[in-house]
């Protein structure tokens, strides 16, 4: 049984202007270990594939008209807010692109990553190393020493003290680590890692895509990795799907699919990518496509 | 942070010593006898030489301010020539229920304002919220005199199911001071039933007080709720599997809290200071009452009294309520 | 030989200011409350002016009693009732609305233009002059600004132009602090610099230059002030300060009222509802131009 598999999935959107149809027969299927990169151009839908996942889109603008998403077995799209909310932290983790505007500005770092421990420790005390019938007290306790573990983990020095500070004192690089945590701290066997190193200058990209790649390889953990940059996806994917306009182009192996494309869209945005060869003056815009252009 | 405290509080000495200056200047400058109206219609010459005497009033200025202000240091605030007391002690005597009906105001209004603020942000354009907003609309142009007659003549009059006025029944003795606080001692002496009297009494005045600041404390809760709830931390504290009560509860409250805050602050003045109106209907023996009479018969010395008190009072809540920004907003800390 | 070239025209010959106005006004009127806001007071404003064209006892508003139907309850003939001396509440009450009206409007426009003046002043020039006049400004705000006005209007004397002039000196500071924020804030742009360069004046530089910029929030600050101005009118009516009868106040008729409680309700209720509609009417007419002046309110 596939961890996360996503059969004919259809999402359209209310607005003013009327309903629009967004995701077009999505197929997608990752198993445990598989670091999937999801790639495509602003508003091909990425992001909204991944908030299906966790069913974060709300559904009076949003309907979805057909298909299943399928976690370990178990339609999320038939599940109730309650079993979302078992699942989110828990088995799902995620991270979104921005960590400026993604952690609470007024609460210490501990306070959430604890908040979500606790959350994941209540359904399933393992997580935080305990058996079951802990009083809230030592759950309590060792959701704080979890969280310190993990930011410990994932690359932040005085891991014991800096959980006391609030995100303001960290920097870039640093709120991303704390997000990642946050992400991680329950466990989870699914990670959704939305544009996680957009906002980062390069030179911290390389290590936070270093950081999720020893994390997630250090327990098989399947991985949906939405950027834009296919340099994050020849980096640490082992899989890929393309994505356009709401429809997957193609999908399959990096070196099957950045080696030998199939789609012509999919060689476009290879050759869009300028190298050192790039001459000034050389770079290849994909410019107005249409999907039926390229089927 | 001690720092902060510290300056804050020493600054507020000069604070009122320039108070009392424009006050006294400003009293000075208005026109009014007010020992021509203490000596009354069949007044003596010598009478009123003798009356003046007394009040310090037939010095120069300059010495009459200095006295003033030495006296204040003494605990002489002057006396009121109307009740023919230190304005000290009259003081003395009516700011603790004054303050018991500010206190139990602000307390409605907090405790009910922003817990309503939230849930009408949450339930957008549900009953509640349309009932809520209606409310508020209501109770800011309400006024406060109104609203108390209003409730007068529903609770007491008709329903008769509270008391029409004063802080205790005339003919039963409130409990022994200890705060002056009627509701407070009752409790620390063990009394119930003193305590029910008490609170029964204070009821409808506290609400009359209370409606419009808890309509604006629920309007900018609510504003600044749908505001936090479009943050991007929100989302990631749902993608996480908190429950929307922790999220809305712990987390939101706390964010949008600094903008209550503000608003919090400016009513402190007009509850502190309009508290005449609601005394007056409720025949309650406060300052605003004992200030009003003042007023009315030129007696300055216990209006200047009366507003310094009122201002130290507000000064104090104001640095409380900064040092609260910097709970809500750890970015704004002394630290 | 030259060709014609079509030149394009502006459809309607409208400065930029005119336009951002009218496309303002066309979102006020989305919101029926403020619409409702809006005729309200046009409806108030109406009644207050030809107030005493529209009483039906004229002479009871001047004082005149009619002791032999005192304390009827509203019928046809008096529509709000009679009271302690047998007069037309509702006669009464319209004839108030000209004072309250008028006072809480006076009370608004001298608080803006003596707050203005010193705001920009103390804004503009900075240094001393602002320490000096920003000192004075806290000092009465520290005030309990009812204690104030109630103690001024009642050493001045009775009468319309002393409370409105008691009630004003306590309003003005808050425009002064924030006529101050706005103009410390405009000073420094580019264009001020500009003109400073051409040669402009301090005082051509602030009415010309900064003060129309900065209309805005004090227009939506007076606009739900005029309320609240009201409201003070009555609160020192109500406690006996500022007006004398015969003329009729809403506070003093309310206060008057409170004798004949329960019993009698509508003396009291017909002044009070005035004074709660009349307010409630500048909040609305308030809000709505708040809603669509403040570019921070934009939902």
């Amino acid at each position: 049984m596939a961890l996360l598999e996503i059969r004919n999935l259809n999402l359209s959107m209310k607005s003013y202007e009327g309903e629009t149809q967004i995701l077009h027969g999505i197929d997608l299927k990752i198993e445990r270990g598989e670091i999937w990169g999801m790639v495509g151009e602003t508003g091909s839908g990425k992001s909204l594939t991944g908030l299906s996942i966790s069913q974060l889109i709300p559904t009076p603008p949003g309907r979805y008209l057909a298909g299943s998403i399928e976690f370990e077995g178990r339609d999320l799209l038939k599940t109730t807010e309650r079993e979302m909310r078992a699942l989110r932290g828990r088995h799902i983790g995620m991270i979104f692109q921005d960590p400026t505007t993604n952690l609470n500005p007024v609460f210490r770092v501990g306070t959430q990553l604890v908040d979500v421990a606790l959350h994941a420790g209540n359904a399933d005390p393992t997580v935080l190393g305990l058996g079951a019938g802990a009083s809230r007290r030592t759950l309590r306790q060792a959701a704080r020493e979890k969280a310190v573990e993990m930011l410990d983990k994932v690359g932040i020095p005085k891991a014991s003290e800096r959980i006391d500070d609030y995100p303001h004192q960290f920097s870039g690089g640093m709120r991303q680590r704390v997000l990642i945590a946050l992400a991680m701290i329950g466990k989870p066997d699914l990670l959704i890692a939305d544009e996680p190193t957009t906002a980062l200058d390069v030179s911290v990209q390389a290590q936070i895509l270093r950081l999720i790649y020893d994390l997630v390889t250090e327990r098989s953990i399947g991985v949906l990795l939405i950027t834009h940059n296919l340099g994050v996806v020849a980096q640490i994917c082992s899989h890929v799907a393309v994505m356009f306009r709401g429809r997957i182009l193609e999908s399959g192996t990096v070196a099957d699919v950045l080696k030998r494309p199939s789609h012509a869209y999919t060689q476009a945005l290879l050759n869009s990518v300028p190298t050192t060869h790039t001459r000034r003056g050389e770079l290849k815009g994909l410019g107005g496509l249409s999907p039926e252009s390229l089927a | 942070m001690l720092f902060f405290v510290l300056r804050r509080l020493l600054l507020i000495i000069p604070i009122l010593i320039g108070l009392t200056l424009l006050l006294f200047v400003i009293a000075r400058l208005l026109p009014g006898d007010p020992v021509g109206l203490a000596a009354g219609p069949n007044a003596t010459p010598e009478l009123i030489a003798q009356l003046k005497r007394q009040f310090n009033l037939d010095q120069p200025l300059p010495i009459q301010y200095w006295t003033y202000l030495t006296g204040l240091l003494h605990g002489d605030w002057g006396m009121s020539v109307f009740t023919r007391r230190p304005v000290f002690e009259d003081i003395l005597t009516y700011l603790p229920a004054t303050l018991e009906l500010v206190i139990a105001a602000f307390l409605i209004a907090v405790l009910a304002g922003i817990p309503l603020g939230l849930l009408t942000a949450v339930y957008r354009n549900g009953i509640l919220d349309y009932l809520m907003r209606s409310v508020a609309l209501g109770g800011i142009a309400m006024p406060r005199f109104f609203l108390g007659l209003l409730l007068q003549i529903a609770f007491a009059a008709w329903l008769d199911i509270l008391p029409l006025s004063g802080r205790y029944p005339l003919i039963e003795t409130p409990p022994d001071t200890v705060t002056g606080f009627y509701t407070i001692d009752a409790l620390i002496a063990g009394d119930w039933y003193a305590f029910q009297i008490a609170l029964a009494h204070l009821a409808l005045p506290a609400i009359a007080m209370a409606l419009s600041p808890l309509a604006t404390i629920m309007r900018m809760m609510r504003a600044a709720t749908i505001e936090v709830l479009q943050q991007d931390y929100v989302m990631t504290e749902r993608a996480l599997g908190l429950s929307s009560r922790l999220i809305l509860f712990k987390y939101v409250l706390k964010n949008a809290m600094t903008s209550t805050l503000t608003v919090i602050g400016l009513y402190v003045s007009w509850l502190l200071g309009g508290t005449v109106l609601v005394e007056t209907v409720f025949d309650w023996p406060g300052l605003g009452l004992y200030a009003t009479q003042a007023i009315l018969t030129q007696d300055f010395m216990p209006v200047i009294g009366v507003t310094l008190v009122i201002a130290i009072i507000y000064l104090l809540t104001m640095l409380i309520i900064d040092l609260l920004y910097g709970v809500f907003n750890p970015k704004v800390r002394y630290a | 030989m030259t060709t014609e070239v079509p030149v394009a025209h502006l459809k309607r010959n409208q400065s930029a200011r005119l336009e951002n106005w009218s496309r303002a006004f066309y979102r006020f009127r989305q919101s029926w409350l403020s619409m409702i806001g809006l005729a309200l007071v046009v409806v108030l404003i109406l009644i207050a002016a030809f107030a005493p064209f529209i009483v039906p006892h004229p002479e009871q508003v001047q004082g005149a009693t009619n002791t032999a139907a005192r304390f009827q309850p509203p019928s046809a003939d008096a529509w709000f009732g009679t009271n302690a001396l047998g007069q037309d509440m509702f006669s009464l009450v319209v004839a108030g609305s000209q004072v309250s009206l008028f006072s809480g409007l006076s009370v608004v426009v001298i608080a803006v233009v003596v707050g203005t003046a010193v705001g920009a002043v103390a804004g503009y020039f900075g240094g001393w002059i602002d320490e000096i006049l920003m000192r004075l400004t806290d000092l009465l705000l520290t005030i309990p600004s009812l204690i104030l006005a109630m103690a001024v209007a009642a050493a001045l004397g009775a009468g319309v132009l002393n409370m409105i002039i008691a009630i004003s000196l306590t309003w003005w500071p808050v425009y002064a602090r924030l006529v101050r924020g706005e103009v410390i804030g405009k000073k420094e742009e580019q264009f001020i610099v500009a003109a400073r360069a051409l040669g402009a004046n301090w005082l051509r530089i602030l009415c010309r230059h900064i003060l129309p910029n900065i209309v805005s929030p004090i227009v939506i600050k007076a606009s739900l002030d005029v309320g609240f101005a009201i409201l003070t009118v009555a609160s020192l009516g109500f406690v006996g300060i500022g007006v004398k009868p015969p003329t009729p106040e809403w506070g003093t008729l309310l206060s008057g009222a409170r004798s004949y409680m329960p019993g009698y309700w509508w003396t009291a209720v017909a002044p009070g509802m005035a004074i709660f509609i009349a307010v409630l009417a500048f909040n609305l007419l308030g809000d709505g131009l708040r809603d669509v002046l403040d570019p921070k309110a934009r939902r």
